[in-house]
């Protein structure tokens, strides 16, 4: 029956593109089909990555394309690693990507832990905390920063209402502390839905006959929780890490969108700094080298992370 | 047919370079690394930063070839 409709369709192909079939190898058909997807990759990721590397040795300008472009040589490596400025904004970017990963992992996990249980309603709520998600960085920018406005915010209401402290004092966006706080809740807020599902899907996994038979044992919640529960769910919490750990330190639109840098200069991550530099003073080949160095930190990271993921995956 | 177990070859390659030390090593250079570039303390920690984060991370990509 297969033979047949086979050769149905050997005789229905033309005669010249058959000809030209009959003569690919099975290997060279693969080749035939994924090289427009190598074609793509090449053309979109790999160019403007070498590209990149050749213009960070370089003084290119993008706004004066006719200028003799020198070659620097590591002048640009030595500048960036010598700059007390981006030295502070590499600090505000660890101290973001710390922050935001902690308290995302904490309450994703909990979260996930608590819609685990199968309640009534939980696939009601799993959709309701997958929102903030699903909203663009642009839409969910503008709306915390009327959340926070100290005089018509529903943010500084509720906490004046809780604390007494008048709501024009709470000026979370322009006071030097409380700045960088007000992106870690926004980006924990978006983003802790993420690392839920993904917590989600690891509790998910867990067979049931474990705690069966734990039960058997006559071990306590809490003794099946560390024993069963955390350690056979960690290489979905260590992935959502990773995931939310490389997106963090290029976190870009939400501070632009929020604080734009500022006050002074307490919110400027190393991403901001580096469209400073790329598009404001326009020092193309300078900014390239910047983010070589920040492709590596992240590369390196994710080396060392995909290597701690699969010794936990082997235990 | 004999049962007898098939004699392992032995391996030629040197001991030290194994692929289990050798990435440590390299891990261990881009975590100093990565602590370096981020770290408040010293700018001159700072500034060889990358080129401690970038030995660790090319000696990775090749090591991680290395037999076991």
């Amino acid at each position: 029956m297969l033979n047949r409709t086979a050769e149905n369709v050997a005789r229905a192909t033309p005669e010249p593109l058959a000809r030209k079939v009959r003569g690919i190898s099975d290997k060279g058909l693969a080749w035939l089909f994924i090289s427009p997807t190598i074609l793509l990759l090449l053309a979109i990721n790999i160019f403007p990555l070498f590209w990149a590397i050749y213009l960070s040795f370089t003084n290119f300008r993008a706004n004066r394309p006719n200028e003799v472009v020198k070659n620097l040589g590591f002048a640009n490596y030595q500048r960036i690693l010598g700059d007390q400025d981006i030295w502070i904004a590499m600090q505000t970017t660890a101290h973001f990507v710390f922050w935001t990963i902690l308290l995302q992992t904490l309450i994703g996990f909990t979260l996930a832990w608590l819609i685990d249980r199968k309640f009534r309603g939980h696939a009601f709520w799993t959709t309701l905390i997958l929102v903030p998600m699903m909203l663009s960085p642009a839409v969910v920018g503008n709306f915390w920063r009327f959340l926070y406005e100290p005089q018509i915010g529903l943010f500084s209401y509720v906490i004046s209402f809780v604390s007494g402290i008048p709501p024009t004092s709470i000026q979370m966006l322009s006071n030097v502390s409380l700045a960088p706080w007000s992106i870690i809740i926004v980006d924990t807020w978006m983003w802790t839905p993420y690392v839920m599902l993904i917590c989600l899907a690891g509790l998910r996994s867990i067979p049931e006959y474990i705690y069966e038979a734990a039960e058997v044992d006559r071990a306590s919640n809490w003794r099946q929780f560390w024993s069963i529960t955390l350690p056979m769910a960690l290489p979905f919490i260590m992935l959502a890490v990773l995931f939310r750990g490389i997106e963090n330190f290029k976190m870009f639109d939400m501070v632009n969108l929020l604080t734009g840098g500022g006050p002074g200069s307490t919110t400027e991550v190393a991403s901001i700094t580096l469209k400073r530099q790329a598009f404001e003073s326009w020092r193309t080949g300078y900014s390239s080298a910047f983010a070589i160095i920040l492709f590596v930190a992240v590369f390196g990271l994710a080396n060392i992370y995909v290597k701690a993921l699969n010794k936990v995956k082997q235990r | 047919m004999s049962m007898t177990n098939p004699v392992k070859r032995k391996s030629r390659w040197p001991a030290w370079a194994r692929r289990g030390l050798m990435e440590n090593i390299a891990t261990a250079l881009i975590a100093i690394g990565f602590l370096m570039l981020f770290q408040p303390f010293a700018l001159s920690l700072y500034t060889y930063s990358f080129i401690t984060m970038l030995a660790g991370t090319v000696m990775f990509i090749i090591v991680s070839k290395f037999p076991e």
